[in-house]
């Protein structure tokens, strides 16, 4: 079976939610992913949306666009007010932040704030943190979903408006940080995790028929390489088919 | 020189000094929004194109107010408005744009990169935290989020160490806004407030906040909310005005009564990427300025385009 990139990402993101935990999810591609390993392979897995939502179904051809929406919510658990929902997470309950395309570093830093080296001048003014942030600082664990561009993927963010490992090594704990970091980025072209002491990103895995050398080609610095480095198993038509009966009118897998 | 707006000893002080009354607060939006003065901070409510207060914003705007503040978690069209009427002159938020089909707000590139409008930006949290703190009548609380970002800076969070442990936690002030702008599904006369679905920071807010002003959808008989008292977010003794608003975040949503109309938005955002912020200042003039009044203003959008959207909101509550 062929399918898009967007599909390919939605699918390899959804292998990484195991079941009996909780993810803190952004709308689009990763919402369809944890949607799918809900589903699928993590029916015991409980969904947090930022703008006050615990436990919502996903109704299939009535995707949120936003976090704060009646199609985000619906039939969920609890509605919270947006500050207890992030609150959650500073406690501790939430095991994974999964997160959307963004500008990205070699120590998983990511930018949405400004494009420039000055704040208060920005060369481009993009929308901002949201709760990526605090869904970066906070999930014992995060993932980022992206597409794999060389645009994207950069030595050293010009704003880190959501922290990674920061400056790699002991930084983020030094910054205050002391729980969670960015563990995986599942790319169009890989799975990407960090060295445990520099926190420099590195090639878990490769895509079927993609090639280190394709990465390195998409990649704005040097990535370090696990030993061995994986190959992932393309998405089965049976992961296909729930995806896309998620999203029937294809408004995030096209 | 107005204290700062996390100077929790003037903010208890004002609340001191105010009436806090549990009589009737009924009133025209119109009289409502008159409160709003030129250079107040003013906190809108809701998130996004949630529960926005859009009757209380299209007022403010008719009523020509300048140098204004705007704080609210994450902006959309409401931020777009007040920029292109020259209303504010600092935003204070997470987040701003429509929403992700329409990209990054090219209103908010436009005013934002040529300086003409401020862009404070703190996480959703540590603005959440901040009308947390004012709520509480504290000048800060400490934090796990948004250390180690470039952030920190931007809005002037610092760091406290814990007493107790020694660890570095963030501090974020408190932020008491001048004024809240909220909508509500429903209050009694008295100001006593209902919200259903996700209740976003409103309440926080209306704490924070020295003068409340809000609309509701329905104003419903005392003993509604006294056989309910569960389900009241804010108390009356906290609001200073209130009016009766049906649809009144329209186009925005409101939960369970109407989703927010993407038709709308979509029209919205082709004329901005066709013409920039003159389809805007157009925009304006046919929905804030020309109509009289908020019954006037639905008219533009028609009855059956209101039904509709109410419609598609019970299919999903």
């Amino acid at each position: 079976m062929t399918f898009t990139p967007s599909e390919l990402l939605a699918v390899m993101g959804s292998r990484q939610l195991k079941n009996d935990t909780t993810v803190f999810v952004g709308v689009g591609v990763p919402l369809l992913a944890a949607a799918l390993a809900h589903q699928r392979h993590a029916p015991q897995l409980t969904m947090v949306i930022e703008g006050g939502i615990i436990g919502p179904r996903i109704k299939p051809g009535r995707l949120p666009i936003s976090t704060n929406e009646m199609r985000a919510a619906h039939q969920a658990q609890m509605l919270p007010a947006i500050t207890d929902t992030f609150l959650f997470a500073q406690r501790g309950f939430l095991d994974y932040g999964f997160m959307g395309g963004a500008q990205i570093d070699q120590y998983g830093n990511i930018n949405t704030s400004v494009l420039g080296t000055d704040y208060w001048h920005p060369k481009v003014r993009l929308p901002g943190s949201g709760g990526a942030n605090d869904i970066a600082s906070l999930c014992k664990e995060v993932i980022i979903l992206t597409a794999h561009e060389k645009r994207r993927f950069v030595p050293r963010v010009d704003f880190v408006t959501s922290p990674g490992w920061v400056d790699g090594n002991g930084s983020r704990a030094k910054a205050g940080l002391i729980f969670g970091g960015v563990s995986r980025v599942v790319t169009t072209l890989g799975v990407f995790g960090f060295d445990p002491e520099t926190r420099r990103m590195r090639v878990e895995a490769l895509h079927h028929e993609v090639t280190l050398g394709t990465v390195r080609a998409n990649t704005g610095f040097e990535l370090l390489t696990a030993d061995p480095v994986g190959i992932t198993a393309p998405p089965t038509p049976d992961e296909l088919q729930m995806l896309r009966a998620l999203d029937p009118d294809r408004r995030f897998l096209s | 020189m107005k204290p700062a707006a996390h100077d929790f000893v003037a903010a208890r002080r004002r609340l001191e000094a105010k009436a806090k009354s549990a009589g009737d607060k009924l009133t025209t939006v119109e009289d409502a929004a008159a409160r709003v003065q030129d250079a107040d901070v003013i906190a809108a409510g809701g998130c996004l194109f949630s529960r926005t207060p859009m009757a209380l914003v299209r007022e403010v705007l008719r009523q020509r107010r300048h140098g204004l503040t705007l704080v609210r978690n994450l902006m959309c069209t409401e931020g777009e408005f007040m920029m292109v009427a020259g209303a504010v002159e600092r935003v204070i938020t997470a987040w701003m744009s429509i929403g992700l089909p329409w990209g990054v707000s090219k209103i908010m590139r436009e005013y934002v990169e040529s300086a003409k409008v401020t862009f404070e930006e703190w996480s959703h949290l540590a603005l959440g935290l901040r009308f947390r703190a004012a709520a509480m009548g504290v000048p800060f609380l400490p934090t796990l989020t948004m250390l180690g970002s470039d952030l920190v800076p931007v809005g002037g969070m610092k760091t406290v160490q814990d007493p107790f442990t020694g660890q570095v936690l963030g501090a974020v002030p408190a932020l008491f806004p001048d004024v809240a702008l909220l909508h509500v599904h429903r209050a009694d006369r008295f100001g006593n407030c209902q919200i259903d679905g996700y209740p976003h920071m409103d309440a926080d807010i209306a704490r924070a906040a020295t003068t409340v002003l809000v609309t509701a959808e329905e104003i419903v008989p005392e003993e509604e909310i006294r056989r309910h008292p569960d389900r009241t977010i804010i108390p009356g003794f906290l609001v200073d005005a209130l009016a009766l608003v049906p649809f009144g975040s329209f186009p925005h949503e409101c939960y369970g009564l109407y989703e927010a109309d993407y038709d709308h938005f979509e029209g919205y955002t082709a004329a901005i990427n066709a013409q920039g912020s003159r389809a805007v200042t157009d925009y304006l003039d046919r929905y804030v300025y020309a109509p009289a009044n908020f019954v006037d203003y639905l008219d533009l959008f028609g009855p059956d385009r209101l039904r509709r959207q109410h419609a598609l909101a019970r299919e999903l509550t």
